[in-house]
């Protein structure tokens, strides 16, 4: 029964172990971290002094969709998929993901797809341009050739990420070991079976709306084009339809993260966790019901504008829970601060921030003001980097020696936190400022008036850069020659996946263990 | 203006010199916060902004002090032990209520203001602004028919965006044709766009309106003093988002009558030009500076094009074509370029037409009057 992985090029290609799918996941998220941070560099170089200086506006264009198409659909979503394959089974006691075929399938056409939108930067007429949201008829009767190319990418991007939500749901609800109640199930593991149904009620809808591009771009219909009977405005309110939980889907597992984390630093368990869990649920189910808050300067009637508002502000009050939660977990805990802590709390103080200026967003008056600026891009930075990207960092570091066996280095460790710590403060806070100034978003050139915070927030993003490279060294350092791990790792830790042997085996729970 | 390096090094400095100057310096080097601006709904909006803020200070201050406290107190090092609960209704109950109690104290407010925004009845004057790649049009409906508009367009020279000048004050933030608009009257903006979708942004004035091709949505300002009110495009809109400004020049009502006049009295001018004929030399220098102006930033100076995205003058089907045709292109645009026909006078689009014929190797010898232009829209 027990045997090993098969060797070479075949053991990746054709595995379908949850372990192995979930290295690469992560390894290929990896990847695409830093090709979306190279995008971003570019960017941030270009925005360093007034005045045209490296790129062309319409280059500078690509850069920002591309940037963001990379890091949603390539950095932060494959990674959360990546840590629930590897950690999903072993935390319900289960010996593998439910559907181990398809699982191999919705990993393998992801490079694919990423290649198909890297390659549209060779194309004639460049890489699409229009931004991620893709707002037509920019992303249709104005868009160069390439967006074809974008569309199908979307289409295979779409369709692993719904395979991969059934496997997890299937794997969560018919997997658990004997005893692992619901009520029972670690906190990742609740957010990212909610996750996974956002994922599969919302990806098909993003594949509608690329599809009626696709048709109207092709085929002569009028979906967005208003001179033919279509409504551009109709594309925004499809889009936000899977826009705003997809930010959740990006979230909610972080959450998971976190939630398994502080509670092991701090030496006691988690407050409220049935709280959580409904405080999720609760976001969930409000994240579709506020998607035109992203539009409320399209002119929507008053009484629309006005319950999106309200519904908005509600989400402020499960995320106010979420964070008390946390707070009072460590609240006469018995606190160390190993990296994956300090990136932890990190998270909860900077996600905060975030959840601060979304709350001013949110006052749909004060939005005429805030929308389309740089305000808006310090915001949804602050709840994706230190939210999704600092939470799936403390999950590299808090549980790579479950995976490898060994031990990152910790002065490396909290060196990295530090650098990425002041890098992206650095890069994002003084955005809350040019855009209050009147700095509009996408744009490749500006006043002077902006020039000194621009400045700043380029060099941040350089040093939070050099970190990740930092990053890149410590893993692969730890996988080289790292001390070796125990099996139980960290003092507080608790749950199945610390049962285990340190580096787990290529087959855990075969025999399912008992949960009382 | 210092060289890159150079201002890299005088940073820090910089920062802690602001910090000893007045806070106006300071404000200008290092701007902080929204604008009050000049109008009541202005003013409401940075009301509310910094009420919501001051209540995020707020609990931002309660959660991080305790979250600050425990990091300090409740460490492993202090050799403390660590307690066990996790849970407690009373305490998950009042942290519930009390958000929702500031919710619905800031959500007073922001309705009072949005109903106020959404009031745009009993204008005293009524501006049909239409976004188009890359610039605005004005267009001053008139209860007698004589409406006037015009086209509003980056002025920066290239040269100071290519750094091969100094910047001026207002870099980037400059037009040609600003709107002017009386002050202390209601202007009710009725906005909408040509091709794809625009935002028409005016900080000062707390006025932001996305121009949507197909639809027209209203906005209104009432603007109590005298002042230029400067602003950008904020939505998404291709190649030169950055680059199509918004000026307002807010003047007493009689300054504003002048103008108002004025504009009227060149469009009949423009109208009378257009029945003159014009000699090769005057069309082709003409229609040279009508290209650098409109279609020189796609087209690029020497007619190449960029392949792929912007097709080349030189040697183009069009433009060494049927004549009828290339008029009807800059006329009306086509495959992804914008209409001129609207923009430019009878006299620029004959001239510009002549010069694309004849400039950049295409010798086709012809020239075009104003007067084939008129006849061509006529003949629509």
């Amino acid at each position: 029964m027990a045997h090993g992985p098969a060797h070479g090029l075949t053991r990746w290609l054709y595995t379908t172990n949850h372990k192995d799918i979930g290295t690469m996941y992560l390894w290929f998220s990896f990847a695409m971290f830093f090709l979306g941070g190279i995008f971003a560099l570019i960017i941030r170089a270009e925005l360093f002094e007034p005045g045209l200086q490296i790129v062309e506006p319409n280059f500078f264009n690509q850069m920002t969709t591309m940037h963001g198409l990379v890091m949603v659909f390539g950095a932060v979503m494959p990674a959360f998929v990546g840590l629930a394959n590897w950690m999903v089974p072993m935390m319900i006691g289960a010996p593998d993901m439910a559907l181990p075929r398809m699982n191999n399938l919705s990993f393998w056409i992801l490079p694919f797809a990423f290649a198909m939108l890297a390659s549209t930067l060779f194309m004639e007429g460049g890489a699409p341009n229009f931004g991620w949201t893709f707002y037509a008829p920019l992303s249709t009767t104005y868009a160069p050739a390439s967006v074809t190319f974008f569309i199908f990418a979307v289409h295979i991007m779409g369709a692993s990420s719904i395979m991969g939500a059934i496997n997890i749901i299937a794997t969560i609800l018919n997997m658990r070991a004997p005893g692992m109640t619901l009520m029972k199930m670690p906190l990742f593991v609740w957010t990212w079976l909610i996750t996974a149904y956002l994922l599969i009620a919302v990806m098909p809808v993003l594949a509608g709306v690329v599809t009626m591009m696709l048709m109207d771009i092709h085929f002569g219909t009028s979906f967005f084009d208003a001179a033919g009977g279509g409504d551009p405005v109709l594309f925004q309110h499809v889009f936000w339809f899977f826009g705003h939980p997809e930010v959740y889907i990006m979230i909610l597992p972080a959450f998971g993260v976190v939630s398994a984390i502080i509670p092991t630093f701090a030496r006691k368990p988690l407050f409220g966790y049935s709280s959580m869990v409904y405080a999720t649920a609760s976001i969930a189910i409000l994240s579709f019901m506020v998607w035109a808050h992203h539009m409320f300067t399209v002119g929507m009637p008053f009484i629309g504008e006005w319950v999106f508002m309200i519904a908005t502000m509600a989400i402020a009050v499960p995320t106010g829970v979420k964070v008390f939660n946390w707070v009072t977990t460590m609240y006469k805990g018995a606190m160390t601060f190993e990296t994956p802590m300090l990136f932890s709390i990190a998270f909860v103080i900077l996600f905060t921030i975030g959840g601060f200026s979304g709350l001013m967003l949110a006052i749909a008056p004060a939005d005429f003001q805030y929308h389309d600026t740089y305000f808006v891009v310090a915001h949804f930075h602050y709840v994706l980097v230190p939210g999704a990207i600092f939470s799936i960092t403390a999950a590299v570091y808090y549980w790579l020696p479950k995976w490898c066996g060994r031990m990152y280095d910790e002065t490396l460790g909290k060196t990295h936190f530090w650098l990425a710590f002041i890098g992206l403060n650095l890069t994002f806070f003084p955005m809350h400022f040019s855009g209050l100034a009147g700095m509009p978003r996408r744009i490749p050139d500006y006043n002077p008036l902006f020039a000194n915070w621009n400045m700043l927030s380029s060099i941040g993003s350089f040093l939070f850069g050099a970190a990740q490279v930092l990053f890149l060294y410590i893993i692969i350092r730890a996988i080289v020659s790292g001390r070796k791990a125990t099996d139980q790792v960290w003092e507080g830790a608790h749950g199945l996946e610390w049962t285990v042997p340190s580096p787990a085996p290529y087959h855990t729970f075969t025999t399912p263990p008992k949960v009382d | 203006m210092l060289g890159k390096s150079k201002r890299l090094l005088v940073l820090p400095l910089h920062a802690i010199m602001a910090a000893c100057l007045p806070i106006a310096a300071w404000a200008t080097e290092w701007p902080l916060n929204m604008t009050e601006g000049v109008t009541s709904v202005s003013r409401e909006i940075h009301g509310l902004h910094m009420q919501i803020f001051w209540w995020c200070v707020a609990i931002g201050v309660v959660v991080f002090g305790v979250m600050f406290y425990t990091i300090f107190a409740h460490r492993k090092s202090r050799g403390v032990k660590p307690a066990h609960f996790h849970e407690n209704v009373t305490l998950e109950l009042i942290w519930t209520i009390i958000p929702i109690l500031i919710l619905v104290v800031m959500a007073v407010p922001a309705t009072k203001t949005l109903v106020h925004i959404y009031d745009t009845d009993d204008a005293d004057l009524d501006i049909l602004v239409t976004g188009y790649q890359w610039k605005w049009k004005y267009e001053y409906l008139d209860e007698n028919g004589e409406n006037i508009s015009f086209f509003s367009l980056l002025s920066t020279p290239a040269s100071q965006i290519q750094n091969t000048e100094e910047k001026s004050e207002h870099y980037l933030l400059e037009v040609d044709e600003p709107m002017y608009i009386p002050v202390n009257k209601k202007v009710r903006f009725l906005v909408t766009a040509a091709d794809v979708i625009h935002s028409w942004w005016v900080p000062q004035l707390g006025v932001k309106r996305d121009a949507i091709p197909g639809y027209i949505h209203e906005a209104w300002t009432r603007v109590e003093q005298p002042g230029i009110f400067r602003g950008q495009c904020t939505e998404l809109c291709g190649k030169d988002h950055g680059f199509m400004p918004v000026v307002v020049h807010a003047v007493e009502q009689a300054e504003f009558d002048t103008w108002l006049e004025g504009k009227r009295a060149k469009a009949r001018e423009i109208a009378e030009a257009a029945k003159q004929t014009l000699s090769f030399q005057e069309l082709y220098s003409r229609g040279e500076a009508v290209y650098t102006k409109n279609c020189a930033a796609c087209h690029l100076p020497d007619g190449k094009g960029v392949a792929g995205a912007f097709p080349a003058i030189a040697g183009s089907p069009i433009a060494t074509g049927p004549v009828r045709d290339h008029i009807n292109r800059v006329v009306n645009g086509g495959v992804g370029m914008p209409p001129f026909g609207e923009q430019l006078t009878p006299v620029e689009l004959a001239a510009v037409v002549t010069y694309q014929r004849n400039a950049f190797g295409n010798n086709m010898g012809d020239q075009i009057q104003p007067i084939d232009v008129v006849n061509f829209k006529q003949g629509q």
